[in-house]
């Protein structure tokens, strides 16, 4: 048993905080807050010539043929920095998803531009208010023609490649749709202000059939994609919490550090606690992801559930303990609350995933 | 990272195996598995004679405290290993809590601060469990306030003479050996007049009192010295340096503890998985699920973050003071889950008769002795204080008690 990760691993995540903290500081993610798209183009093709974008793509498709834990490392910087980019969308989703499905032509067509990162990738699910339920999507798929309105894409403004659930027949699938004249995008704010979000419309828009059994397959790519989405989480709590700790060093109210009030060493504490205990279910989950186990749907949930929860309440203890200051547009804390607050929901809610996690726990025998 | 056995490590735990499977006191197995929490169920035999049992068994093969030194009785084996034993032993590790306290505390302790030639001939019975040893720490005017004891030792000769009382001693009733700790001056600061010792529990002068607890148990005591002399050459580090040792052995009791802890997640799981709510299998409610998950999620980061501090030890490094959240978890999700396994049970769950109470009982003596948890080897808040200072790096507390004699520090008036 080792439970940490190697030299080299560790290494790669070191390069890719150091190019971050050069690139994609506070002053770099403030910028998209009011531009649009609301993605740093640069930083993107930064993480793409690093070759990033295909940390576990195969080399032989233009990837760096590392692995899932490496990947892990890299999502965990990408949190910290609240990185603008479609990393996830694109990454952890649609490259994923046909590294997974897809057939050898549509991997050799599309998996060397990803990671060339000229073709950015969008999952398109949503329909209406509400969990995500088979029910709930009527958009379909037709002789290779799509239509119907996907009303929360994240990405979906920067995307040229959608990933989308559609009726297909009788059943639900997953299909590949290419950004053209049939695809009608309209960007909309959300709560998190360095996040490019779109209503997407497809009007008999071509679609290539991806998977058929599109609910399922759905399921165990949100498994991936969940543990490498708990490693941003990660990262964003580690970065409030510092935060926090700092402040509390350095602000003074009634002759002394406020971090020598137990109101506020105490809600740190508890901050450090949150963040350890999902800090080492993710290490857990990296490994099940790495090795494809078959825990792998208990030791995600785990990690998301636990990630979750830790960027969270960092992020809001972290406002806390700024006081006044923390209200500000000026002060980043609101970035941190804005990111935790998207990623709580982006791959579905905490209730759906306690309720997975639930459902993967093992049977007790013999009650 | 790998999660797997290594070759090694899998022949290892083939080995445990088979020793288990041929000498674990089988016919306990069934008692055990209901040991309620806090409570270690043997049935009609006697829990601590088969608790010694079982403890020579092992050390008579090299299975008891691995990680020691042969010398001093244990096996020189590495911290997986120790990890692996313990997962083989299961159910039976519930008969080794008599010797936790002087195998995970004063054992340590003893090992970097004592007289080698105390160590070859103490700590042998102490792994075998013929010696079983009590943590004399606590006193009424000293408890999270450690530093604050007043229990007084002079030097006489070539001997102490220890006055004063313990309270809290957990297990004084069954102790051969204690590990105590004295003020030997109080002219100076709090921290610096300490002095430890180790003290034969049958010496003249000791009188131990048993204290009912809030749960009707009598698992600690108070503990009177009068008059007892203890030989110099018992004495644990320097003169004046008990807080330095005391520091050593609080160290490994969150390791101790905070290791292995007991969350009550096991028990809550399977007892929702039978449950019916409103006349639904209980899992189906949204939030029982909820609660579930909550307390799943912090039962397995403990784990897994006991695991990562196991491939810290196993690289070389040393335990840290972030064990503490250990026990912080662990004794407040008890705590909830007892509540809330009682609220399922509605006006049954105040039955507290194991015969007649649902599960015998066992959420109910859960709910009675969580509290302890958050109490005994420091409290919630002090844990928090310990993340916040040692972990985190905030200023201190605003004391009252700096810089000044112990003689002169402000007390309670109680
Ligand atoms: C079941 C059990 C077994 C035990 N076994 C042993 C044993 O074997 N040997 C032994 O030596 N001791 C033992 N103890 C004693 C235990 O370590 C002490 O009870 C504990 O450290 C708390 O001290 P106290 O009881 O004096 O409470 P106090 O220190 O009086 O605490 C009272 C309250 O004040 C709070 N408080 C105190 N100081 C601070 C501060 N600086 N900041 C914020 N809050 C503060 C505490 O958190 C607590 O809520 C045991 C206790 C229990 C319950």
């Amino acid at each position: 048993m080792n439970f940490d990760f190697s030299d080299d691993q560790k290494l790669l995540a070191d390069q890719v905080k150091r190019y971050l903290d050069d690139n994609c500081g506070m002053d770099r993610v403030r910028q998209v807050l009011t531009g649009s798209p609301r993605m740093a183009q640069d930083v993107w093709e930064g993480l793409a010539r690093m070759g990033l974008l295909g940390t576990a793509v195969p080399e032989s498709y233009g990837g760096a043929g590392a692995g899932y834990a490496e990947l892990c490392l890299v999502a965990q910087q990408l949190g910290a920095h609240i990185a603008p980019v479609p990393f996830g969308s694109t990454v952890y989703l649609v490259a994923e998803a046909l590294l997974l499905w897809g057939s050898q032509a549509q991997q050799e067509y599309w998996l060397p531009q990803i990671c060339a990162g000229t073709v950015k990738g969008a999952l398109a699910t949503v329909e209406s208010v509400g969990q995500l339920t088979p029910g709930q999507i009527h958009a379909e798929v037709v002789n290779g023609a799509l239509c119907g309105k996907k009303v929360v894409v994240t990405d979906g403004g920067v995307a040229d490649l959608y990933l989308v659930m559609a009726k297909h027949g009788d059943q639900l699938s997953l299909f590949l749709v290419e950004r053209a004249a049939q695809v009608d995008v309209l960007n909309v704010d959300s709560v998190d202000l360095s996040r490019d979000v779109a209503q997407v419309n497809f009007q008999n828009a071509p679609a290539q059939l991806l998977v058929a059994q599109g609910w399922n397959a759905l399921e165990v790519l949100q498994n991936r994609a969940a543990v490498l989405y708990a490693f941003e989480q990660l990262g964003g709590a580690q970065r409030a919490l510092d935060m926090a700790v700092a402040y509390a060093q350095e602000r003074f109210a009634f002759g002394r550090a406020i971090g020598s009030f137990q109101a506020i060493k105490h809600m740190l504490a508890d901050m450090f606690v949150s963040l350890k205990l999902a800090e080492s279910n993710c290490y857990y989950a990296a490994w099940a992801l790495a090795n494809n186990t078959a825990d792998l749907p208990l030791a995600a949930a785990t990690a998301r559930v636990s990630a979750t929860q830790a960027f969270q309440l960092c992020a809001k203890d972290n406002i806390q303990v700024h006081g006044g200051m923390g209200f500000t547009w000026e002060f980043d804390c609101h970035l941190y609350y804005r990111r935790s607050n998207y990623l709580a929901l982006e791959l579905g809610s905490l209730s759906e995933w306690e309720a997975r996690l639930v459902e993967a726990l093992p049977r007790v025998e013999n009650i | 990272m790998d999660f797997t056995d290594t070759p090694a490590e899998a022949a290892f735990r083939e080995q445990a195996r088979d020793f288990i499977a041929a000498n674990a006191p089988h016919y306990l197995a069934e008692h055990l598995a209901k040991s309620g929490f806090g409570h270690t169920n043997t049935g009609e035999h006697d829990a601590l004679s088969e608790a010694k049992k079982w403890q020579r068994t092992k050390a008579q093969a090299g299975w008891a405290c691995l990680q020691w030194p042969t010398e001093f009785g244990g096996r020189g084996a590495s911290p997986i290993e120790n990890v692996i034993w313990s997962q083989e032993e299961g159910l039976y590790s519930r008969l080794t809590g008599t010797f936790i306290i002087g195998q995970g505390m004063c054992a340590p302790t003893l090992m970097a601060f004592a007289d080698p030639s105390h160590n070859t001939r103490l700590l042998p019975k102490l792994a075998s469990g013929e010696e079983v040893w009590c943590q004399l720490f606590s006193e009424p005017h000293g408890g999270s306030d450690l530093a604050g004891l007043r229990t007084k030792a002079e030097k006489d000769g070539d001997e102490w003479l220890v006055n004063g009382q313990k309270i809290w001693t957990s297990g004084a009733q069954h102790s051969d050996y204690g590990l105590l700790i004295t003020r030997t001056d109080a002219t100076v600061a709090k921290h610096k007049g300490l002095t430890m010792f180790f003290l034969d529990m049958k010496s003249p002068g000791v009188r131990i009192v048993p204290i009912k607890q809030a749960n009707g148990n009598s698992e600690f005591n108070e503990v009177y010295f009068e008059n007892v002399r203890i030989p110099d050459d018992q004495r644990v580090g320097g003169v004046g340096e008990g807080w330095r040792v005391a520091i050593t052995t609080l160290m490994n009791e969150r390791m101790a503890i905070g290791g292995s802890i007991a969350t009550g997640f096991p028990e809550i799981l399977e007892w929702a998985q039978s449950a019916q709510l409103n006349g639904r299998p209980a899992l189906e409610d949204p939030n029982v699920k909820s609660k579930l998950a909550d307390w799943y999620v912090k039962a397995a980061g403990l784990k897994n973050n006991a695991s990562r501090q196991i491939t810290t030890l196993s690289k070389g490094g040393l335990p840290g003071p972030e064990n503490s959240m250990g026990k912080l978890v662990a004794g407040n999700m008890m705590q909830d889950i007892a509540k809330f396994a009682l609220d399922l049970q509605g006006l049954s769950g105040v039955l507290v008769d194991p015969s007649v109470a649902e599960g015998a009982a066992r959420f109910q003596a859960m709910l009675l002795r969580s509290p302890a948890v958050r109490i005994e080897g420091g409290t919630d808040q002090i844990l928090r204080n310990i993340i916040g200072e040692r972990v985190l790096g905030l200023p201190e507390d605003m004391r009252a008690d700096k810089g000044i004699a112990f003689s002169d520090i402000p007390t309670s008036a109680l």
